[in-house]
């Protein structure tokens, strides 16, 4: 299937949990939310969350200065 | 409201959706700033121009030269005040009508509560991620509303939270950064630096949605985030569901669940 993350065309093999593309692309889960098609992932849905062809995913790095 | 009072705010009254009333609510209303920095600075002009009656500042932080390039509330020789007595003068500049209270402290789990209480909405352009739990989780036991920004680099993030009208559906902070990120690697102003005006553009969004929460105007951005980036010119509003498992709202509401809620 293939996956929009952050603008960029990707090609992906059968299933693909949000747990397994955060690992897949080596983030670090306290550094970013996940986007998908416009809502973020909540956390605890990661591994039960599968990407679907065409999913728009964008990888949303937290800021913190004020 | 007297005759300066109605041409003050004449450009508020003209708007139906404000009126005289609306503006008598800005007047009668009290708001927490917490940071009087980048953030801050355009919040604190705002909301005191448009004639929010009380705004606290909480900061326990001095006016540096390096702080003048973003927080326009200050000026050169502010340098070295307290920012809140520096906030204070300003705002006093700009509208007589506005009572600053300033709370020179850093706000924690001990304070927080007693000086939330005397507010009706909690806005914040802080630092750093602890003390956002902090307002996050106090705002939400005290059932106020809690509008977050933050900056960094060409970037900026804000939400408003207001988990207690629905909970389980409104997100709360927590369901955004579930666990502050690693300190060596947080994106802050200080040590990643930021571009002055993407404080004036957020700041100056989150006080219009200070205002609209006063004024119950338009559609909450609660249950959403809104992403700026500057270096696309992008802004976009991204839904923002509550996470079942948080460790803030769940545990919090797990024994007062809104009756209402599973109901459909």
């Amino acid at each position: 299937m293939e996956i929009k993350i952050n603008g960029q065309n990707r090609h992906f093999e059968g299933p693909v949990s949000v747990a397994a593309l955060v690992t897949t692309l080596a983030l670090e889960p306290r550094k970013i939310a996940i986007e998908r098609n416009l809502a973020i992932v909540p956390k605890s849905a990661y591994a039960v969350t599968l990407l679907a062809d065409g999913d728009q995913i964008e990888i949303v790095q937290f800021v913190g200065g004020g | 409201m007297d005759e300066a009072q109605r041409e003050r705010y004449a450009r508020h009254i003209l708007l139906r959706e404000v009126g005289g009333q609306g503006q008598q609510k800005l007047l009668a209303s009290r708001v927490l700033v917490v940071g009087a920095g980048g953030l801050g600075a355009p919040l604190i002009i705002y909301l005191a121009a448009a004639g929010v009656g009380t705004i606290g500042v909480a900061d326990d932080d001095e006016v540096a030269l390096s702080n003048l390039q973003r927080q326009i509330i200050h000026r050169t020789e502010d340098i070295g005040r307290a920012k809140t007595a520096s906030a204070k003068d300003a705002a006093a500049r700009l509208n007589p009508d506005v009572e600053i209270v300033e709370h020179r402290l850093r706000i924690d789990a001990s304070n927080a509560a007693a000086i939330i209480a005397g507010y009706d909405l909690v806005v914040e352009g802080v630092d750093n991620f602890e003390t956002r739990f902090v307002l996050n989780r106090t705002c939400m036991q005290a059932g106020k509303p809690f509008v977050s920004a933050a900056i960094g680099r060409f970037e900026g993030q804000l939400a408003t939270f207001k988990p207690y009208e629905r909970p389980g559906v409104l997100p709360c902070y927590r369901c955004f950064v579930r666990e502050a990120p690693p300190r060596d690697t947080q994106v802050n102003c200080a040590e990643e630096g930021v571009l002055g005006a993407v404080s004036g553009v957020m700041g100056t969004l989150a006080a219009m949605e200070v205002l609209k929460e006063i004024l119950s105007l338009g559609d909450s951005l609660a249950g959403h985030i809104l992403l700026y980036d500057g270096l696309r010119t992008a802004l976009r509003s991204v839904k923002l569901p509550a996470d079942p498992q948080c460790p803030d709202c769940s545990v919090i509401y797990a024994t007062d669940k809104n009756p209402h809620a599973d109901a459909s």
